[in-house]
């Protein structure tokens, strides 16, 4: 009787939970607690993983430092022959001259203790150093880039509005997001996707466009192009652009970005702000600059080149070039999120219309529901009455997996329906296992009630190896998997541990009830 | 109600010569069929490249879609029907791995709709990377290895007590795994490798439920793989996890001998072990078939209801219980004896 004890309470607690966990499922409001969260492929919605090229922001740090030291060594009256980036990441400085090259170690000693000397050699009285990056450094930096974009790219989506999105890392420079129920993939790619660095940059206008369109470029300029199109004919222009290579002002001293409609044309515009420095330099700039173009260069393309009219000193600026009003919107979005410290590139892509979700719930249900019936019935057909308790216990087992999904607030997939479909399968197994013990003994000549305990005693350790078994696989799984596998492998695990419980505990309760309580004289098996 | 009557007695372990000669029949026609086929037929999740989902309004002919598709520089590769034919859909594979970008996917659908006179909706895309496929590749192969390892410990420990010795070579042999790994050999030879050195080392150390079991999953997974083969059928992340359910499931079956096996050597110690496994065999085979027969049973609704995504998940883990179920009784067991005529 003590055994007894213990055993209805612990059924009817575990009932009363996974009841609590799955209401709101059913009927949401119910109580604060979530619903069983769905997978991307049965709500629909985009996964997304990128890879954000670090490489690119030591070359570019390597690039800004080489410009630093170039400011730097002019400041000092340090004759240098060239400062070039050499091997993506070093800086080649050739220096003639002992006086030149002692005034440059004196500088290297005080003000770049950073920078890493790899190397150096002689060509008659030029020396040519190699600059570049301790590892550790270099190290830093490319975590820092992939962080910062990960920052920066969560702030994007925030400010475009998705409900729920999930942003993470993945390994060194990967970045996993999942956008469930987003309905505009494309303009999502593009928001996130978009490096967004937004540059100011002169004209050359002495240089010559048409020698440099057949790749006779001036040095410390490049060639850009404008793209328009016309939303009439559909026919789009390309216009080159000779631009000098030094961005004057960049994005880093905006402060705000929003979208304005020009009323003369009606036409949107972005219209940005500069901090304080910001709209000193530009200031300053466009003072020392009128009747000159100025090119505002976003990702490498011009947006538009005005001629500079006269000094600018509100600190505000608007960038036009023909947009739609949602191109205009999410341009706002990217420059107020500011830009990404490296470019970053979609590696992995996995979309899910929302009506083939709902499909895949609706074929889902059909086949656990026939499927379950199916099993059901056919418990009953050679089991008789004690299939009757196999099918509760199924029953509940299916409850239990619903509870812990919501409970622990684990994602249900596709595979993870079938996951549980399998459970319905697999776990009369149990049950079966204890059947036919009982039979045995029964044949044997015991009475009921022993054929029932010897049943049990006998049978349970066999059920908990096979079960540990496939639980193994199931974790295994659950660490290698991703989404929808993972999605399985939760549902297999908690469809394995629910099914121990329920033949265990429960059914083992019902057939103790009968012949203890009700002291039936037989079983039904 | 009882399909098999107790006290039946069916001679399964003399008949394993047989079983023995089916099974590597099986096993060298799926070696053959890969080698025929190049190799298992891998999806974009471990070749990359792009899947996309069209569903119609009514039937369109493949041959249709394909043309209209070569103007798109998307690399169209194969299209074939997919899920119920009612439902008219179709799976476009290419080979290029770049996200489609909002030209493409709109070029896509008109291309779509002027070749077929019918709006295409695209339901679903999946694209992945050569980077990311490797990855995923490796990941998968490992999986599959270390859930084999972690098993074979818990049956070493539980049916012969000898965790320690079980725990130290597992731990030798990830160790080895691991360190070959950072040397960048090639993972797939790497598990071949890992796995004969397991078997060789079972059998020295005599460890034989392990060994039996190990044998049994080994058999499955190689057979639902020479099956899928043979059909042409894709291998994807879902694929993968019905392999891995399906070593599940078989070792579910295989304990469950064991465990007969190793109650009736208690009981019965004096009887010849060809005879006692016999018995086990016998005597747990009514539990084998129904347990078989209600997983089967909701696999086939599955199978034929669970839509296109399911279907080749359903096919397979059908394929697993079936030869799961056999290899429990003819190949895991048998395997016992081996120890035995080596003694002599």
């Amino acid at each position: 009787m003590k055994t007894l004890s213990w055993k209805p309470i612990s059924v009817l607690v575990v009932i009363a939970a996974a009841v609590i966990f799955v209401l709101p499922t059913i009927r949401p409001g119910m109580w604060p607690h979530k619903k069983i969260n769905l997978g991307l492929d049965l709500q629909g919605g985009m996964h997304l993983v990128l890879e954000v090229d670090t490489d690119k922001a030591v070359e570019d740090t390597i690039e800004r430092l080489a410009q630093e030291l170039r400011a730097s060594l002019r400041k000092e009256r340090v004759r240098v022959h060239s400062i070039d980036r050499v091997e993506k990441n070093r800086i080649a400085v050739r220096i003639q001259g002992e006086e030149n090259i002692a005034k440059f170690n004196k500088l290297l000693d005080e003000e770049y203790k950073d920078i890493r000397l790899a190397g150096t050699n002689e060509a008659g009285d030029i020396q040519t150093f190699k600059l570049d990056l301790p590892d550790d450094e270099v190290e830093h930096i490319k975590k820092l880039a992939a962080e910062q974009a990960l920052e920066t790219i969560r702030n994007r989506i925030d400010q475009f509005g998705v409900n729920e999105p999930d942003i993470r890392h993945q390994g060194e420079k990967r970045i996993l997001i999942q956008l469930p129920g987003i309905k505009d993939t494309k303009r999502a790619k593009e928001l996130i996707g978009k490096t967004a660095l937004l540059e100011f940059k002169l004209l050359d206008e002495a240089g010559d466009i048409s020698a440099a369109l057949k790749g006779d470029i001036p040095p410390g300029t490049q060639l850009l192009y404008e793209t328009k199109e016309d939303l009439s004919t559909n026919r789009t222009t390309k216009t080159p652009y000779l631009v000098k290579k030094q961005a004057l002002l960049t994005g880093a001293y905006l402060t705000d970005a929003k979208v304005q409609i020009d009323s003369q044309y009606n036409e949107p515009y972005v219209s940005i702000e500069f901090d304080k420095k910001g709209g000193r330099i530009f200031a300053q700039i466009t003072g020392e600059n009128v009747k000159k173009r100025l090119a505002i260069v976003l990702d490498d393309k011009v947006y538009s080149a005005p001629v500079i009219q006269e000094k600018i000193t509100g600190g505000s600026a608007r960038i036009t070039g023909n947009f739609t009003a949602d191109d205009a919107h999410d341009l706002a979005i990217v420059l107020r999120a500011g830009a990404l410290p490296a470019p970053v590139n979609i590696i992995e892509e996995r979309t899910v219309g929302p009506s083939l979700g709902a499909d895949s719930i609706r074929k889902g249900l059909i086949s656990m529901c026939l499927g379950g019936i199916f099993v059901v019935l056919f418990m009953i057909v050679y089991y008789k009455g004690s299939g009757i308790i196999a099918d509760i216990a199924l029953i509940l087992n299916i409850l239990i997996i619903a509870g812990g999904l919501a409970g622990f607030q684990a994602t249900l997939t596709l595979p993870g329906i079938a996951g549980i479909i399998l459970t319905i399968g697999m776990a009369v197994d149990a049950n079966v296992l204890i059947f036919e013990r009982i039979r045995e003994e029964m044949s044997l000549g015991k009475t009921p009630r022993a054929a029932v305990d010897a049943g049990y005693s006998r049978a349970s350790l066999t059920i908990l190896d096979a079960n540990v078994t496939t639980l193994i696989a199931a974790l295994v799984l659950f660490q290698f998997g991703t989404g929808p596998v993972k999605g399985f492998a939760v549902t297999l695990s908690l469809g394995v541990i629910a099914s121990l419980f329920t033949a265990l505990v429960l059914s083992r309760t019902i057939f103790e009830y009968f012949l203890v309580y009700r002291k039936v004289k037989s079983i039904s098996i | 109600m009882q399909f098999i009557k107790p006290g039946i007695n069916i001679n399964f372990i003399g008949r394993r010569k047989i079983a023995f000669i089916v099974s590597l029949a099986m096993i060298l026609i799926t070696i053959a069929s890969l080698i025929f086929h190049g190799g298992p037929r891998l999806g974009v999740d471990f070749a990359g490249g792009t899947v996309i989902q069209v569903k119609f309004d009514s039937p369109v002919a493949i041959a249709d879609v394909k043309p209209a598709l070569k103007s798109i520089e998307i690399g169209t590769s194969s299209v074939q029907e997919f899920g119920a034919a009612k439902e008219n859909e179709y799976l476009i594979r290419a080979d290029s791995s770049t996200a489609l970008t909002e030209d493409m996917q709109q070029n896509i659908e008109q291309a779509l709709q002027k070749a077929t006179g019918q709006k295409a909706q695209i339901r679903r895309v999946d694209m992945v990377g050569p980077q990311v496929g490797q990855d995923l590749r490796e990941k998968a192969l490992l999986a599959m290895f270390f859930a084999l390892l972690f098993i074979t410990i818990y049956i070493s420990g539980r049916f012969e007590l000898k965790w320690m010795l079980s725990g130290v070579m597992a731990g030798a042999l990830m160790l080895a795994v691991y360190v070959l790994t950072i040397f960048e050999v090639s993972i797939p030879y790497l598990m071949i490798a890992a796995v004969f050195v397991t078997l060789i080392l079972f059998w020295f150390l005599e460890l034989k439920y392990a060994m039996g079991a190990i044998v049994a999953l080994i058999h499955d997974v190689t057979i639902t793989v020479g099956i899928f083969s043979i059909f042409d059928k894709e291998f994807t992340l879902p694929i993968i996890a019905a392999l891995l359910t399906i070593i599940g499931y078989s070792l579910n079956d295989t304990i469950i001998v064991f465990d007969r096996i190793r109650e009736n050597l208690r009981k019965h110690h004096k009887q010849p072990l060809d005879v006692i496994l016999n018995t086990s065999i016998n005597e747990t085979l009514g539990r084998t078939i129904l347990t078989s027969l209600t997983t089967l049973i909701v696999l086939i609704t599955l199978f034929v209801l669970g839509g296109g995504i399911i279907h080749d998940f359903a096919f397979a883990m059908i394929i697993g219980v079936l030869v799961g179920t056999y290899s429990s009784i003819f190949v895991a067991s048998p395997i016992l004896l081996a120890w035995q005529n080596r003694g002599k």
